[in-house]
């Protein structure tokens, strides 16, 4: 069988660093004495769907926050599009979208004039922003449920609602973490896969955190594994053609990483 | 047919429901008035008037246009000073949160003005300045400024940072950032904070009016202690505590209308 390897583009060898649409090199996140990643590589090609598998509290979400630039990194260096995130800030609006761990709807506004919040940074008219994020929410199957304030909306919906504010930016970059986690599973696999798809067909990079094994193996064509603080365990290539006794393979390393 | 039903059942529970609000607004009203008038009955009109000529006065300052105008006057007064304190407030707090020096120079200076009591104030202003409306501004300010700047600091840190994180990672532009996130997210504390200033401001005033001013609640109500007119002191007071019930009103149903998007529990605090 085609073992799983610990790669980095080896289809691509000549893939020079600029190229790779995020790059974490070296990359240390200190929280006081609380090392919350550390000296990691990794590099993540355009058109890439990553998904980012490891223990709770290993850092997944800071390294998040890191490939967005809300937070800064300790040492080394974050690339992303070849800029710098944290201190060229501005450039990547539109550029990016996330789908943070939790919800965090605007309370004090309805569904849709939350999903319209990405796009109202973009300049885009307000006949157009209402048209975009109907669509989405409809998408999503919540039409209906417009101009519900997120307090009157349960939690699978508020989450959806969040997907929805993110995908209606139409970023080339989408960052998710655990975007599918407070659904029901028939929900959650429609999803899935309607997200894997959205991606592929336009192209976009995309990083997904999950803790559902299964979830990584739905969408992903790549698997990262970490270990605690963020540091990579497995870097693992999936495809179509992976067979089930590959995944079963696969999956008792990832547990047998994680449960270390 | 059944809906007529449960929709006049649902009537007469409203009816009942606002009868009993009334009733408790109103019952402890009547109960010290009651009172009032009772004593009335056995103490000259000096120390305790009858409400029936308290009742004249109150009407007689509303349909008298010079005396009407002193009510104005001062409830432009409140109304001027709180704007103008929550304005340089507002001011002061944002600089206090985004420099760590500011606010360790300015928070020490805002509690030593919180010390001050309102009355050396007025020395202050009459020493200092001419214009009486200046004064009163001043004052007005002086007096209302600290809590508001205190309370434009506890909003914005008290901001779900969360919330901000996102807002911030579609990379606004500052207005945009201002206007779609600070506000919304302060506003519930700052009217909570113009509700508790309203009540100082409307105490202050009248102190505030003893600089020399010749018109005004504060003004008046010198002129009935001059005369030893109770009466007049009670309806002069009315006055003033009527129009913060007004004004706390307006701030209330504000709230009611801007903030409709906040769940409420059916369980009682
Ligand atoms: N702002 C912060 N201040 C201090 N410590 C933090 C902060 N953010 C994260 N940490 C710490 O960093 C570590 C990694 O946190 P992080 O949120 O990245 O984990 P995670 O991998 O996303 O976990 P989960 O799967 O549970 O969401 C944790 O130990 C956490 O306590
Ligand atoms: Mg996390």
């Amino acid at each position: 069988m085609r073992k799983p390897e610990s790669v980095m583009p080896q289809d691509t060898p000549f893939e020079t660093e600029s190229k790779a649409e995020i790059v974490f090199r070296s990359v240390t996140k200190r929280f006081g004495s609380l090392v919350a990643v550390d000296h990691l590589d990794l590099e993540i090609g355009q058109g890439e769907l990553v998904a980012l598998v490891g223990k709770t509290g290993c850092g997944k979400s800071t390294m998040f926050n890191m490939i967005s630039g809300l937070m800064a990194p300790s040492g080394g260096d974050v690339r992303v599009m070849g800029h710098d995130p944290f201190k060229e800030f501005d450039w990547f609006r539109g550029k990016m979208a996330i789908v943070f761990q939790n919800d965090r709807l605007l309370p004090w506004r309805t569904a849709v004039k939350n999903v319209e919040f990405g796009l109202e940074m973009l300049d885009i008219s307000k006949a157009e922003r209402r048209r975009i994020a109907m669509a989405w929410l409809d998408q999503l199957g919540l039409s209906g449920h417009e101009d519900d304030y997120p307090h009157a909306l349960s939690g699978g919906m508020r989450q959806r609602v969040s997907i929805a504010r993110a995908f209606a930016t139409n970023a080339e970059l989408l960052l998710c973490d655990e975007p599918f986690s407070a659904l029901d599973e028939i929900t959650s696999k429609r999803l899935r896969a309607e997200f894997a798809s959205l991606v592929r067909k336009n192209s976009k990079t995309a990083v997904f955190i999950t803790h559902s094994i299964n979830e990584a193996f739905d969408i992903g064509d790549r698997i990262v594994v970490l270990k605690r603080p963020a540091e990579i365990a497995h870097d693992l290539r999936i495809s179509p053609e992976t067979t089930d006794a590959e995944k079963a393979e696969i999956t008792t390393m990832i547990h047998e990483s994680l449960s270390k | 047919m059944n809906d007529a039903t449960t929709s006049s059942t649902k009537l007469s529970l409203f009816a009942v429901a606002t009868g009993q609000k009334i009733f408790w607004t109103v019952a402890p009203f009547v109960v010290i008035a009651a009172v009032w008038q009772f004593a009335s009955q056995f103490f000259p009109p000096f120390l305790f008037p009858s409400l029936v000529d308290v009742f004249a006065r109150v009407i007689d300052i509303l349909m008298t246009w010079s005396k009407l105008s002193s009510v104005l006057t001062t409830a432009m007064r409140i109304l001027g000073g709180l704007a103008g304190a929550f304005v340089i407030g507002a001011i002061l707090g944002f600089v206090m949160v985004q420099s760590k020096y500011a606010d360790r120079f300015l928070s020490p200076v805002l509690t030593f003005f919180q010390g001050i009591p309102a009355l050396s104030w007025v020395v202050f202003a009459i020493i200092w300045f001419h214009g009486v409306e200046f004064r009163i501004l001043f004052i007005m300010i002086a007096t209302t400024l600290p809590a508001f700047t205190f309370q434009v600091v506890g909003a914005l840190r008290s901001m779900n940072k969360d919330l901000l994180e996102m807002v911030m990672s579609f990379r606004p532009g500052r207005l945009k950032f201002f206007t779609a996130m600070v506000l919304p997210a302060v506003l519930p504390e700052i009217l909570t904070s113009w509700k508790v200033n309203l009540g100082n401001a409307s105490r202050v005033v009248v102190v505030a009016e003893l600089v020399g001013s010749s018109g005004g609640v504060g003004f008046q109500l010198l002129r009935q202690q001059q005369l030893f007119d109770m009466a007049g002191a009670l309806a002069w007071t009315l006055q003033l505590v009527f129009f913060v019930l007004l004004f706390q009103r307006l701030l209330s149903f504000i709230e009611k209308v801007a903030f409709r998007y906040r769940a409420t529990s059916e369980r009682r605090l």
